[in-house]
């Protein structure tokens, strides 16, 4: 599946392993959480990156206080319409102080893009076949905001503000 | 693009290329999904989400557009645009609703994108109007007018709108979300039905701070909203919204559609639960960033300034006069009429309730004649109340015979606002695909059988409210006497409630007795009107004769013959 | 669905591009009066709606396909619920508009 960054379709370093599979130990590997619950003690002494994924249900609270084992959260949107991974997001950052990247996976479409970015998502793992042009398109087809977001530090004094890009 | 400004004096926020900007580069957004959605690379499961946002439902007929009119307020402008609007893309009518809004009701999707630039002429948009996010924030029609004002909603009305204008974090909520805000004495605005209900008040020192209700609503399973925070500073208004949506958003239920409003997280969590997990968010979100600073209030303030109003006496002889000599203008002044708190000055409601009428609708030409007599008679400014009826709320009392006499010729001068002919009613089964009955002939009939304006004038203050459906766009359980439309084995059956308050004293109607036909139901209503004259005490309305007597002699009454 | 077995069936759906409610007919052919409505009957219906669904998707040609119930009296068809009436011919409250108006 197509890793959207900044606009682009990426290279995605990162490999997916589903639970009962043998995790990589050289590579960077993303777990489910419920995985990380049950097997983290076998994870104490990994060299390579740890990335884990969180279903909607599962808010930023959660993942909290193992944040710093993790280079990466994948925040799973299981219908694009379950908008919790936005808060979750936007928590990991302004509340946690998260500095990883933040993936956002499942059923998302580029429409939510810019959303994505301005609450702190890196990245977006799109569906198979996607169209790329309108990913990119996404980040600029609206340069106006009328809310504080993560991407800009002005503060809610300034209503509307430029969206930069 | 041609941009028309405002009429200067018209109360509404008036845009700049910030916001026309804005606009303008969402309905290229739009086209362009329009264009993804033909071809196929977006499915009807991912771009009726996206069409909502865009106010664009899909009908029993055809589409439904729904343009906001932010917290009810437009200008005569504006009113010319949808008149030609619905000429052009309609069949030239169109229906104001219970959230101030306007629909059109034979939209084709091809023709969307077109209809959103000519709104975006005349600075309307139809943002927002649908979809599970927070929809148009409304507010008291007498704004700015009214003798009990305390503070103007329209201020804060505007902040919200724009805050919540494709917010990031809570474009994709469990549910719809509808703000209400007020900030007179009387509730017009039907706060604690809302999902979050905000009355703006001032504290001894004169600030302004803000009561939050949350949890309220109608539907399926209407709750009265409850107090959250008694006094919010004007400056933590902003970040406290932001709390209370961020705990929906995260904790709204997304399993069941039925259970997925606040109103049942409110219920579920209980408010003093609910009330911690705001106060927590809100003590985490509380600071420079989300703090709403004096200087934008005070900015956005300033395109709410009121007109300049002459420097008139309190009274007016023509006016006094005109009464004397004509009993219909004195009809119409009495019920449609209310006290301006400018010297001189009077609040006019124009009624969309004609006896056997459609209750909200208004033709292109109607709209065409209330643009002109805004302009003429109250500084170009327009407003819809939740009441699905429209308000010009300048007017010089020695305008108002004129203004009448205007009104009258096109069928808008009906005297009975407020009254049991001023039929809230939703478009059920005729237009929505929701419904399970139809509304409007219903309400048509019943507006007929009550003609006669001086028997409406002796009845009193009497709110008949019909929702097609258990969704309730009707407000049919706030409703003094409220129907809901029912389908019994492929029949039209009426369920009759009483008892129902809108207002602070808010109260949700109780089941009268068994369903009915729908003529069984205008006998009903008659039936009622019956009892209660019978029954009232001086200067008694329904609900206080009814709170009374109970709904025993009512309920023997309409059933005596079943 | 509860529909009755025996009842003869129509399908309906609403043109994408603008709305139009528009009735199946035969296959990639779809109709905007009742009377020229294909008629199913039995366990023909449920395979020509999965047929017609799937046209539709595949041509973005309608959405929100579905069947309903028609009676049949002496040559007339008439939809079962009030809603495919209303469907069919308009508003009730306008007569005036609608496709009962574009006679």
């Amino acid at each position: 599946m197509p890793l959207i960054k900044d606009g682009r379709i990426v290279e995605d370093d990162w490999v997916k392993v589903p639970d009962g599979e043998p995790v990589p130990a050289d590579r960077p590997a993303i777990i489910t959480f419920e995985r990380w619950q049950a097997e983290r003690d076998s994870f104490a002494g990994r060299n390579a990156a740890l990335g884990v994924r969180v279903k909607s249900g599962t808010l930023a609270p959660a993942i909290a206080p193992d944040l710093e084992r993790f280079a990466l959260v994948a925040v799973e949107f299981p219908k694009f319409r379950d908008g919790r991974g936005f808060s979750t997001a936007r928590e990991l950052r302004e509340r946690f102080g998260y500095q990883g990247e933040i993936r956002a996976v499942g059923h998302i479409i580029p429409d939510q893009y810019q959303f994505m970015m301005r609450t702190g998502f890196t990245s977006a793992e799109a569906p198979e076949g996607t169209n790329p042009e309108s990913w990119a398109r996404a980040l600029t087809e609206i340069t106006v905001a009328f809310q504080p977001s993560l991407d800009d530090p002005q503060p809610l004094s300034l209503l509307r503000r430029r969206l930069g890009v | 693009m041609n941009h028309i400004a405002p009429g200067r004096h018209a109360g509404v926020y008036t845009y700049d290329e910030i916001d026309r900007r804005f606009v303008a580069e969402r309905v290229e957004q739009f086209r362009a999904q329009v264009e993804r959605r033909l071809s196929g690379e977006l499915t009807e499961e991912e771009f009726k989400p996206l069409r909502l946002m865009n106010g664009l439902y899909l009908q029993l007929h055809a589409y439904m557009l729904r343009i906001a009119v932010p917290y009810g307020v437009m200008t005569s402008r504006q009113m010319r645009k949808l008149a030609e609007i619905g000429r052009t893309y309609d069949k030239g009518y169109g229906h104001f609703t219970t959230r101030q809004n306007l629909q059109f009701n034979w939209i084709k999707l091809e023709e969307t994108p077109d209809i959103l630039n000519q709104l975006a002429e005349v600075d309307m948009h139809a943002l927002q109007t649908s979809g599970n996010c927070v929809r148009n924030v409304t507010t008291d029609q007498f704004v700015g007018a009214a003798k009990d004002e305390l503070v103007d909603g329209r201020v804060y009305a505007e902040i919200l709108r724009q805050w919540t204008t494709l917010h990031p974090e809570f474009t994709y909520l469990p549910r719809k979300f509808k703000i209400a805000i007020m900030g007179s004495e009387k509730d017009r605005a039907a706060i604690r039905v809302h999902d979050v209900g905000v009355i703006a008040k001032r504290n001894d020192q004169g600030e302004i701070g803000f009561a939050f209700y949350a949890g309220g609503g109608l539907g399926r399973s209407p709750f009265i909203g409850k107090l959250i925070r008694e006094w919010v500073p004007e400056e933590d208004f902003v970040g406290y919204l932001e709390a209370i949506l961020r705990v929906y958003n995260q904790y709204g239920r997304r399993d069941n559609i039925y259970k997925a409003r606040i109103k049942i997280l409110v219920h579920e969590l209980g408010q003093e639960k609910f009330t911690a997990e705001v106060e927590e968010e809100f003590a985490r979100l509380r600071g420079p960033k989300y703090r709403l600073a004096p200087e934008i209030v005070a900015e956005i303030r300033q395109h709410f300034a009121p007109p300049p109003f002459e420097d008139l006496p309190a009274t007016s002889v023509s006016f006094d006069g005109a009464r004397v000599q004509n009993e219909a203008f004195a009809r119409w002044v009495a019920v449609n009429v209310t006290e301006h708190k400018a010297p001189g000055y009077a609040v006019a409601t124009i009624s969309l309730k004609p006896a056997g009428g459609i209750p909200g609708d208004a033709t292109s030409e109607q709209m065409d004649l209330v643009a002109d007599l805004a302009d003429r008679y109250s500084f170009g400014e327009i407003r819809v109340t939740h009441t699905q009826n429209l308000v010009l709320a300048h007017v010089k009392q020695d305008d108002l015979f004129a203004l009448w006499t205007a009104l009258e010729g096109a069928g808008l001068g009906t005297a009975n606002v407020g009254l049991i002919g001023d039929i809230i009613a939703c478009p059920g089964l005729d237009y929505c695909a929701l419904a399970n009955a139809r509304s409007i002939p219903l309400a048509q009939a019943i507006s007929a059988r009550f003609a006669d304006p001086a028997r409406q004038q002796a009845i009193g203050e009497l709110g008949i409210k019909i929702s097609g459906c258990i969704n309730a766009c009707g407000h049919h359980h706030v409703g003094a006497i409220g129907i809901l439309g029912v389908d019994k084995k492929g029949e039209e059956f009426y369920q009759i409630t009483v008892g129902g308050d809108p207002t602070l004293t808010t109260a949700i109607g109780d089941i009268l007795g068994p369903a009915v036909t729908a003529d069984e139901a205008v006998d009903a209503i008659e039936a009622i009107v019956e009892v209660y004259l019978a029954n009232r005490h001086d200067g008694e309305r329904f609900l206080d004769t009814l709170k009374r007597t109970g709904h025993g002699p009512f309920k023997e009454r309409v059933y005596a013959a079943h | 669905m509860a529909l009755k077995d025996a009842a003869p069936k129509a399908i309906t759906g609403n043109r994408l591009r603008d709305g139009e409610v528009v009735f199946f007919q035969s296959e990639g052919v779809w109709v905007e009066r009742f009377d020229e409505a294909a008629l199913f009957e039995g366990a023909e219906a449920e395979a020509a709606l999965a047929a017609a669904k799937a046209q539709a998707d595949r041509d973005q040609y309608a959405v929100d396909v579905y069947a309903f119930d028609v009676t049949v009296t002496g040559g007339t068809r008439i939809p079962v619920k009030t809603r495919e009436r209303i469907r069919a011919l308009g508003p009730t409250v306008r007569t005036d508009l609608g496709k009962q108006a574009a006679a």
